[in-house]
């Protein structure tokens, strides 16, 4: 019982993070039909940015006060993976558009490839170690075998959940969210009521952007180690839960990431690690082929 | 970088010049702001640790600087070109990607359906393929005469064989994603099947590579059925994504499944190919004792050459003889539209199962020319990065064209590996430049280039099968494949 409560909470947290890169997929195809294949490489981009960001604060600028030096890590991140996301759509996917259906997606694996390798140039192939932050653990039973909650786990979850009301509120209730919801519904519609597509999908690669970016840098506080290689695997999770959620939902990417979370962990402790990345590929192998639609997605509809 | 090209009329160039200066620089100046805050952390700094294996900041300013100024400087001459230049540069473009003369500045032309196709077209079209199998048949032999047998062999190894490697793999490919518009990002997991079939059927059973070939080629066909089946109903991303999981799922299990395929450390001590029985050694009964000739490796190179080539003649010739059976013409149609296809009555389960298999067949076949060749076989050299590579090559080559994929195989392996060869740029650069680093990030925005540039491929137009008068090219707009 101890070990799956402790199971519980380490699922949740990477199901966090695997939720906020969720997002960035199911928004993108929802509003242009596109798997943006590089958006597990601008996550890794992002822990990258954050990284360095940190060590400027910490060894240039000698920042004393950690939780400063957090907010601003965090805010930096998000504004800059976002101009580099909004510059990725603007020169590899925007000019695709209203081309054959396979272009953005060979252009996007092409990104991934590049922002991969262009990482591994500028900042070495070597595993970068991020900086230890003070970690008070808390213990929560006191029992023989020790559930444990750290104050990385509550940040990690709290961040979520705020960013996740914060995000659904934009959706939901503002004119923003309503043209983005507007082009996902019928994009040359929305042009013709005087909606600027351009700009309303350039704002979606910026919002999916600045989530990656807080995912990137919670994924660096938990693992403590950065790698040029670290987008591939996490996207891919990410992208599987966006799938078993319902593509183009959102409450669905958060609720396939938490899953997947779980299920890696649960999977990891009670079966095999080895095997851990298998069983997340299958879980999307079996979704896209029994349940294409998710569980909150909405059924797509063949028009001819 | 972010603005439209302008297209002025060439007529009042000065008063058209001035207008233009004041936005272009303001655009030029805001695109180099982009440029140098994209480059702000990730440039600007690079993270190393120390020996105290701290990590430390090293400050790269003046690289990021150099950036920014480059793209002002890029940006504002593309702002003030006066005629639209993109013509200009979609013309250099398709004589150099074709490399092959003016002819194809015409095809491009004819491509759009803008010009009827000229006789020198016509005549290029019909002997192009057969010269350039000719040089390919002769390029060991002229290599071997040029450059002695120790020259030569870098050159038929890592360019001949490596390429022709590709060709056959993106012909294989071609079946399922050019001829049956089923997009497959998983291909390497067939390739992985034969080359581990014939490791393991030759280390551990003693099978000559001439038996094992048509056996790794059978099981990769059946894995083909295997994994087609669940995923008939797929289509579109959808498709690539699951095959992308299935081609990751069979490079994890040859990780972890250990006792088969001895996980990471690969297998070692793959028997090397024979000529016919005789082996490539310098023993009395090798092939230069028999024959009479000097002992050197080449021989042994210059046949696996003639190997993979006569493999990949033979993917092509089927693909071609295939596209004239109902077989090949259901695939067609089935890329072109499947709910018409359904309802004309073709059984759209075994037209794509066996679309899956005999592409899983030839990539089983590689995977076997693979194995024999490293001797050595291991997890890594079936990433998927592989699959996207051998996708990208069908995809530039322009997705159903034999020619245009041989063309982007030779461009897209031929060139990286070409980067090896530029020693020269340490001199301009400092001796801590190493080309061979900027490989694979060259071969990322070529593909991001490429799309947007071409993004039905180099040979965009297509030749039907089944006409009713006369055999005319169809324009690539026209063709509506790639979502099925």
């Amino acid at each position: 019982m101890d070990s799956f409560l402790q199971q519980l909470i380490n699922g949740l947290t990477l199901g966090s993070i695997y939720g906020l890169i969720a997002i960035g997929y199911t928004m993108v195809f929802g509003i242009i039909g596109m798997v943006n294949f590089a958006h597990g490489d601008v996550f890794m981009l992002s822990a990258f940015i954050a990284l360095i960001i940190f060590m400027i604060l910490t060894q240039i600028l000698h920042l004393g006060s950690l939780p400063l030096a957090f907010v601003v890590v965090m805010i930096a991140a998000m504004a800059l993976t976002s101009l580099w996301n909004w510059a990725i759509e603007r020169l590899a996917y925007r000019p695709l558009r209203g081309s054959f259906r396979l272009a953005p997606l060979i252009s996007a694996i092409g990104m991934s490839i590049f922002l991969e390798n262009f990482v591994q140039v500028v900042q070495g192939p070597r595993n970068k170690p991020a900086p230890q932050l003070p970690n008070h653990v808390f213990n929560l039973t006191g029992g023989a075998y020790d559930v444990t909650l750290s104050v990385r786990q509550i940040l990690i979850m709290i961040v979520t959940v705020v960013l996740l009301a914060a995000f659904w509120y934009l959706v939901q209730h503002t004119s923003l969210g309503r043209a983005q919801r507007a082009c996902e519904q019928d994009r040359r519609m929305a042009a013709l009521l005087g909606i600027d597509v351009d700009a309303t999908i350039s704002i979606t690669f910026v919002i999916g952007a600045a989530l990656a970016a807080v995912a990137g840098v919670m994924f660096m506080i938990y693992y403590g180690v950065v790698n040029f290689y670290d987008g591939f695997v996490p996207g891919v999770k990410a992208f599987t839960a966006a799938v078993l959620g319902g593509i183009g939902s959102l409450p669905g990417a958060v609720l396939g990431g938490l899953l997947i979370g779980l299920i890696e962990v649960f999977w990891s402790s009670y079966f095999s690690t080895d095997y851990k990345d298998v069983a997340a590929f299958m879980i999307l192998a079996i979704t896209l082929i029994f349940m294409p639609s998710g569980i909150l997605g909405r059924p797509e509809v063949e028009k001819v | 970088m972010t603005a439209a090209p302008q297209t002025t009329p060439l007529a009042s160039a000065d008063e058209s010049t001035a207008s233009q200066l004041v936005p272009a620089l303001r655009t030029a100046f805001v695109s180099a702001l982009v440029a140098f805050g994209l480059s702000f952390p990730i440039i600007s700094y690079h993270a190393e640790s120390n020996i105290n294996n701290e990590l430390i900041l090293i400050g790269r300013w003046p690289l990021s600087f150099g950036i920014a100024a480059l793209v002002f400087a890029f940006v504002f001459l593309r702002q003030m070109a006066n005629s639209d230049w993109r013509i200009w540069f979609d013309r250099f473009g398709s004589i150099a990607a074709g490399g092959m003369g003016g002819a194809l500045v015409q095809a491009a032309r004819e491509g759009e359906g803008v010009a009827p196709p000229s006789r020198a077209r016509l005549a290029f079209g019909r002997w192009f393929g057969p010269f350039m199998l000719g040089l390919v048949i002769v390029f060991p032999l002229i290599t071997l005469g040029l450059l002695g047998p120790a020259g030569s062999l870098k050159w038929i190894n890592n360019y001949g064989v490596q390429i022709m490697i590709y060709v056959m793999l993106g012909w294989g490919l071609n079946i399922v994603v050019g001829l049956a518009g089923l997009l497959d990002l998983g291909y390497v997991a067939f390739y992985a099947v034969g080359a581990y079939s014939y490791a393991l059927l030759s280390t551990t059973f003693g099978l000559s590579f001439w038996l094992c070939l048509p056996l790794a080629g059978f099981l990769a066909a059946m894995w083909g059925v295997i994994l087609g089946f669940p995923v008939l109903r797929l289509r579109g991303d959808y498709l690539a994504i699951v095959t992308l999981a299935f081609g990751e799922i069979v490079r994890l299990v040859l990780i972890n499944w250990v006792d088969l395929t001895n996980g990471y450390a690969g297998i070692s001590g793959i028997p090397h190919v024979t000529f016919f029985g005789i082996p490539f050694s310098d023993d009395d009964n090798g092939f230069a004792a028999i024959f009479h000739i000097p002992f050197s490796p080449i021989y042994r190179t210059i046949f696996l050459f003639y190997l993979i080539l006569a493999l990949a003649l033979l993917t092509n010739f089927v693909t071609l003889r295939l596209r004239r059976l109902p077989i090949g013409r259901a695939w067609e149609a089935l890329r072109e539209d499947e709910i018409a296809c359904r309802s004309l009555g073709i059984n759209t389960t075994t037209t794509k199962l066996t679309a899956f298999a005999l592409g899983a067949m030839f990539g089983g076949f590689a995977g076997s020319f693979f194995s024999v060749r490293q001797g050595f076989v291991s997890p890594e050299s079936f990433t998927f990065i592989e699959s996207a590579t051998i996708l990208a090559i069908v995809v530039l080559g322009g997705m159903g064209s034999q020619l245009g994929v041989a063309i982007a195989a030779a461009v897209m392996i031929g060139v990286p590996e070409l980067m090896r060869e530029l020693d020269w740029l340490k001199a301009i650069f400092g001796e801590g430049f190493d080309p061979t680093q900027y490989r694979m990030l060259l071969f990322g925005a070529a593909m991001v280039i490429m799309m947007i540039w071409k993004p039905r491929g180099l040979v965009s137009t297509r030749m039907p099968s089944v006409f009713l008068k006369e055999r005319r090219a169809v324009a690539g707009d026209l063709v509506k494949e790639g979502h099925g």
